[in-house]
């Protein structure tokens, strides 16, 4: 069929145009906020046919219905659609595009590794579903349209089927029920838990940064894996567990205690997450604020002793802040400079957060 | 005969006989019935099986299967004005819902067959369209995808740009195989029948205006390329621009395909208001029982509902033929109904002409949408489906309703029919400023055009033309003429004094 042929050169371009402008997608987070589960929506420049035509906002239109002169009219407002560029080729459509194809797209930009799971590879869980069919079983699981069928089969074949008076009467013989079959379902085995500080230091725009770099290590790691299974943890001087919304919503004001997010952190792994069967990925972000260097001692402490053994990679960002001293990062690399299970990167501003994604995921843990 | 099941095959051939009774006249029709995936596939192209490779229809395939999917959208009929007429009835769906879309097919058809707009296309478009896709494929073969792929890009964004009258006026086609000379002799001299009115008529200062007029226009037209204002710029450009043979035949298959599916455009609430006031009178009158009633009514307002903002076609097209019928079998038309201004009697107006029927056969047959609304839409009928004109408000950031007036309804309604809604736009000059530069001007109506779309589309014209382009149009207000050299736009101010340079080119509808 043409259209398949048609088709499958629409979705190369879509690609071919998102990889040219990649940078940009993953910097700007308009796009993250159209995620409707498996789906994207991204806005495609140069997609649509340009052609000489009126500005839609100079011309109006005819409408029917009720109100007054100076009513507005109730339609769509088409958001995002702006004031007229005045740049040239500014026409922009929006497509959808599956996680699974921008997590290609990420992994071929950033030449990044496939990733080699560690421990029991696969985790998969049997699951009976009643999808079979079979001659016994108790009146429950009777499959009516399975036993109309069978007994229009014996009809025919005896030649008692009349078209013109279609009338099918099973027989005993002709129920069919419907029997047990298993599965073979994967299993989540791996699960990223994201801590973040969101002391009084850590501003909208950091905060900004850390929900970009969240949202294409998840698109990478989900690719890479069966299922992923996310958790999150807020700290200030304590830490709590929180949903992804409150996680990217909450300001805090107090000090900051990083021990405090890595002991909750601990405690959910030890709790949850056998390590033998698991893939655990945690990531912290912060602005390398901590409140005493007796804290951070107990930190790195802390990732020697419990968590690098422990986990596929330990990944600490320190986003850049106006406020934050970023000290915690260079006592980091002062214990760990050669260890290869944590993995640290500078984020400075949003420009940098390809190249940081590229830090976290380049190792193909 | 197409593979329709022995139950619908009955009852095609029970509609068929009654749309024929009732003076419905139409090509052989052939019903196919397709799964929604093949349905999809169709309705990406247009309608037709087969068509050239290209992206935009995979896009289109993409869109209306989730559209299908997500069930937020589903297509009743698909019908293509070819002989035979083919149309899709697609598996699945109820009983009801194929007889509904037969009866609304067999309108169509009819008027396919019967309206003058149609009477200049191809009727064997079918054909014609596999032959275009086996030429595409053969470029696409010999010079390469990508190649082929990023032509027709640029000449579907121009596609817009042809004449869509040039079918029906037989002077314009002579017109461009062969100039007649220009007359020379005494221009702009009125006839007289007795020579002492010679002096009267033709007064001396006024013969030497309109020599002095008259070979300016003779100047200009020896001087520059085209003579006159070319509104079909596609052929202006497939004959004149610097372009392989291959080009030159994909602008000639798009350009064909684009005037094949002109009538359309022109006759959208015409077309779908005829087979909507069939479908809706044949249901009712002859095909239905009554248990189907219920289900009819859901499905037809469907189809008629109208939001706010929205303009369907379906629903001002069947109301019209609705109100037209009534009036000319009550006889509300004429002299003596346009100067009574009794209300009452008005209202009461029953000459009992029977005339309705013949009318909208009549109308059916010499109307577009612009000559239908132009003569049918009234008062009234704004009243009565409560009509109004939206606009813009800058200050609040929202479309809101601008009047309830009916000469502003009409004006709009009709603007918005004209060329589509598209601004008109010829090829003025091919040597501008001596430089074989390309000067198009747009016929400034009062509305302006999207300046990024405007230069999105100027960048492919200068693909095509190879040399720097102008469109002269407003912008803000201001008349300017925006030149793109295939590097940067620049926009210069158009000069009060050079107006006489530049023909705005009349509009010759």
């Amino acid at each position: 069929m043409g259209i398949l042929e048609d088709h499958r050169r629409f979705k190369d371009i879509i690609r071919g145009r998102i990889k040219q402008d990649f940078k940009k997608y993953v910097t700007h987070g308009e796009m993250i906020g159209k995620r409707e589960n498996d789906y994207v929506k991204i806005p495609v420049p140069q997609i649509e046919t340009p052609r000489f035509k009126y500005g839609k906002k100079q011309s109006g239109g005819v409408g029917q219905g009720e109100g007054q002169p100076g009513d507005s009219v109730d339609g769509e407002k088409q958001p995002g659609q702006g004031e007229a560029g005045d740049s040239p080729g500014q026409h922009v459509l929006e497509v959808d595009v599956t996680l699974d194809e921008l997590a290609d797209i990420l992994g071929e930009q950033l030449e990044l590794p496939k990733i080699e799971p560690r421990g029991n590879k696969n985790v998969e869980t049997l699951q009976n579903r009643y999808t079979g069919r079979g001659p016994v079983g108790p009146d429950s699981l009777r499959n009516f349209k399975e036993s109309y069928k069978e007994a229009l089969k014996r009809q025919l074949a005896a030649g008692t089927y009349n078209p013109d008076d279609p009338i099918v009467i099973p027989i005993r013989r002709d129920i069919r029920y419907r029997t047990p079959k298993t599965s073979v379902k994967p299993q989540a085995n791996a699960v990223v838990i994201y801590m973040m500080d969101v002391s009084g230091s850590m501003g909208d725009e950091q905060k900004e940064i850390v929900r970009l770099e969240s949202f294409w290590i998840n698109t990478w790691l989900k690719k890479n894996y069966k299922g992923l299974e996310t958790r999150f943890i807020i700290h200030d001087a304590a830490a709590k567990e929180v949903d992804e919304k409150t996680f990217f919503s909450t300001s805090e004001s107090g000090g900051t205690l990083i021990s405090s997010a890595y002991k909750l952190c601990k405690k959910i792994i030890e709790e949850e997450y056998p390590v033998n069967d698991w893939n655990i990925y945690p990531f912290h972000f912060s602005d390398g604020d901590n409140w005493s260097g007796e804290d951070t001692r107990l930190c790195v402490k802390m990732l020697t002793e419990f968590f690098l053994p422990k986990v596929n990679q330990f990944g600490y960002g320190q986003v850049e802040s106006k406020y934050g001293s970023g000290q915690f990062l260079k006592d980091l690399e002062k214990s760990f400079s050669s260890d290869e299970r944590l993995v640290i990167s500078r984020i400075e501003n949003k420009d940098r957060i390809l190249n940081s994604i590229k830090d976290f995921l380049g190792k193909g843990r | 005969m197409a593979n329709l099941t022995p139950e619908l095959e009955a009852e095609r051939v029970r509609i068929e006989k009654i749309a024929h009774d009732v003076g419905l006249d139409f090509f052989e029709t052939i019903f196919e019935l397709v799964t929604y995936k093949e349905l999809n596939m169709i309705a990406s192209y247009g309608g037709f099986p087969v068509r050239y490779p290209h992206w935009r229809f995979g896009m289109d395939y993409e869109q209306i299967s989730k559209g299908y999917e997500y069930g937020l959208s589903k297509i009743y009929e698909l019908v293509i004005n070819n002989d035979p007429c083919y149309a899709y009835l697609m598996e699945g769906n109820e009983f009801i819902d194929q007889k509904l879309v037969m009866a609304h097919v067999y309108g169509h058809c009819d008027f396919f067959k019967n309206n003058q707009w149609f009477s200049q296309t191809n009727r064997k478009m079918m054909d014609e369209m596999a032959n275009h896709a086996t030429r595409v494929r053969r470029y696409i073969d010999r010079y390469g995808q990508e190649n082929v792929e990023n032509f027709i890009d640029v000449i579907l964004s121009l596609e817009n740009l042809i004449d869509r009258h040039a079918p029906y006026s037989k002077s314009k086609i002579e017109e461009t195989k062969s100039r007649p000379p220009y007359r020379a002799n005494a221009p702009g001299r009125l006839s007289v029948h007795r020579d002492y009115m010679e002096s009267f008529i033709n007064p001396p200062e006024y013969l030497r205006a309109e020599a002095e007029r008259a070979s300016q226009e003779q100047s200009f037209e020896q001087n520059h390329f085209p003579p006159k204002p070319v509104r079909d710029v596609l052929q202006f450009l497939m004959e004149y621009a610097p372009l392989q043979p291959w080009q030159q035949d994909i602008i000639s298959i798009i350009r064909e395909e684009a005037y094949y599916f002109a009538p359309q455009g022109m006759t959208k609430i015409m077309n779908e208001g005829w087979a909507s006031y069939w479908h809706s009178k044949l249901m009712t009158e002859k095909i239905m029982d009554d248990s189907e009633i219920i289900d009819f009514a859901d499905r037809h307002s469907g189809t008629m509902a109208m939001d706010p903002m929205g303009f369907n076609p379906y629903k001002i097209g069947i109301e019209l033929f609705r109100d037209i019928e009534q009036r000319w079998n009550k006889g509300q038309f004429g002299k003596e109904w346009n100067e009574c201004a009794d209300l009452a009697e008005k209202k009461n107006w029953d000459r009992k002409s029977g005339l309705g029927r013949e009318k909208i056969f009549e109308i059916r047959r010499n109307y577009n949408d612009v000559t239908f609304v132009d003569e049918f839409l009234t008062e009234d009928f704004c009243v009565k489906n409560r009509m109004f004109v939206y606009k813009f408000n800058k200050r609040t950031g929202q479309y809101e309703v601008d009047t309830r007036n009916f000469p502003m309804i009409k004006k709009q309604l009709l603007f918005q029919l004209t060329n589509f809604g598209q601004p008109i736009i010829n090829v003025v000059d091919a040597n501008f400023n001596n430089r074989g530069e390309l000067l198009l001007v747009h016929m400034f109506e009062g509305v302006e055009m999207q300046p990024d779309y405007m230069r999105a589309t100027m960048q492919n014209l200068y693909r095509v033309w190879g040399r720097p382009v102008n469109v002269a149009t407003v912008l803000d207000k201001d008349r300017y003429i925006v030149h793109f050299d295939g590097k940067d736009f620049k926009n210069v101010l158009f000069e009060t004094q050079k107006k006489e340079d530049l023909p705005t080119g009349s509009d010759q509808n």
